[in-house]
């Protein structure tokens, strides 16, 4: 695989990780259950939505082909959607919001950290700049899921269960295949196999002060998103996510 | 007027450029400009930095620049958007920070530990009252810049501009 080849995959990549996170959590708008949280969502939708702006603008530069951020973010099909399969798992309750967020944003704050040392000029600055916005995502998701699972009988019944449900979807988070492996020798990504562990023991400290259990960290996990086979909500949330570009092509602000 | 004199005037000239959403601050004083550059044929390049990735204010502030200086009569060459070094609210002017206060936003308090993950919430100063006993209510503010406390001495609740 060239390295040309790679990088491109590798930024849609995470850019689609961005852009779907951030829709899903921007569905949250008018929906929160309190005024307070609902605005916190949406400023952390709108951080993520922003990262995957400035991913798509490099990706777009990079692969030379005259297109623009939002032809690759809302013209393809869901075959070429490159996202891993957490991100498009629906909102269901606040505490399933709160676990999936919270699993991502503590794998994006340790990998960013590395990612700051990219040979990669654009990679670099993009981690730098994000690491910033991801560690107040990392705050209000582990403070959300301490509070739920430290607080009544019911709160902490359904956390758990929140955790339990997402935890099969976070091993694809630190999947690397030749893409990744190609990138990683040049020095322009980062192994995941080195920040696993800092993962693991940071995700169990916040579960473990949540009074929440640790789920198995040798179980099943599930993955696909990253080569294009997606779940069945995949397709649901391009209809909403592409509406305005398929009805209308072309228009812009 | 020589190279440099130009150049200084062209910040000045930026810092009537207020930011939309806090607009009693200039985009000078938040540090969102970082550049200005004038090239052999007298263009103008500006060199600028979002606050947050998601900053939706940036197309208006990019318009905001372009207006100013083709009123003032320069020719535009580019306005270029980096993402290093990533802003930090240390590049606040100490004019921006009184503004802010005199606005009824608390600037930015500096800490070594901004950083760090889990620090406990600061004190922070109430800018109706100036008391210190005062609590987060949310990270999150009315814009991604801003969170929300509440003083506990006069009851105003108030916006912070984070310390990042």
């Amino acid at each position: 695989m060239t390295t040309k080849d790679a990088l491109f995959t590798y930024l849609l990549r995470q850019a689609d990780l961005n852009l779907v996170l951030g829709h899903r959590v921007s569905e949250w708008c008018g929906h929160g259950p309190v005024l307070e949280q609902d605005i916190a969502l949406i400023n952390t939708a709108l951080d993520i939505l922003g990262q995957a702006k400035s991913l798509f603008n490099y990706a777009a530069e990079y692969q030379g082909e005259g297109k623009t951020e939002d032809d690759l973010a809302y013209l393809r099909v869901e075959r070429e959607y490159l996202n891993p399969l957490i991100c498009e798992q629906p909102n269901g309750n606040f505490g399933d919001t709160i676990a999936r967020q919270f699993f991502i944003d503590a794998f994006q704050y340790l990998y960013y950290q590395e990612l700051k040392n990219s040979k990669n000029e654009f990679l670099s600055a993009f981690a730098e700049k994000s690491l910033k916005e991801v560690t107040y995502h990392l705050r209000f998701s582990s403070e959300w899921l301490t509070r739920l699972g430290d607080g009544t009988e019911e709160s902490h019944q359904k956390m758990q269960e929140a955790v339990e449900d997402m935890w099969s979807f976070t091993g694809e988070l630190f999947e690397m295949d030749d893409v990744e492996k190609t990138l990683v020798t040049e020095g322009i990504v980062v192994d995941t196999t080195s920040i696993k562990e800092e993962w693991l023991n940071l995700v169990s400290g916040v579960l473990t002060k949540a009074t929440l259990t640790v789920p198995d960290n040798n179980a099943w996990m599930i993955s696909g998103g990253r080569i294009g086979q997606h779940s069945e909500y995949m397709g649901f949330i391009l209809s909403d996510l592409q509406y305005l570009q398929r009805a209308y092509p072309n228009a812009s602000w | 007027m020589t190279q440099t004199q130009q150049t200084k005037k062209l910040w000045e000239l930026l810092d009537s450029v207020e930011d939309p959403e806090v607009p009693v601050i200039s985009i000078v004083d938040l540090g969102i400009v970082r550049d200005i550059e004038i090239n052999d044929t007298n263009e103008i390049i500006v060199t600028i930095t979002p606050t947050y990735s998601g900053c939706p204010a940036m197309e208006y502030i990019e318009k905001g620049i372009a207006e100013c200086l083709e009123n003032n009569g320069y020719k535009l060459k580019e306005i270029k958007t980096v993402l290093h070094p990533a802003w930090t609210t240390d590049w606040l002017s100490k004019e921006g920070r009184a503004k802010l206060k005199a606005y009824g936003i608390a600037p930015p308090e500096n800490s070594p530990n901004k950083n760090e993950l889990f620090a406990k919430p600061k004190q922070i100063e109430c800018p109706q009252c100036h008391s210190r006993n005062t609590e987060m209510i949310s990270q999150f503010g009315s814009t991604a810049c801003k969170a929300l406390y509440r003083c506990k001495d006069c009851l105003e609740p108030f916006d912070y501009f984070k310390c990042i």
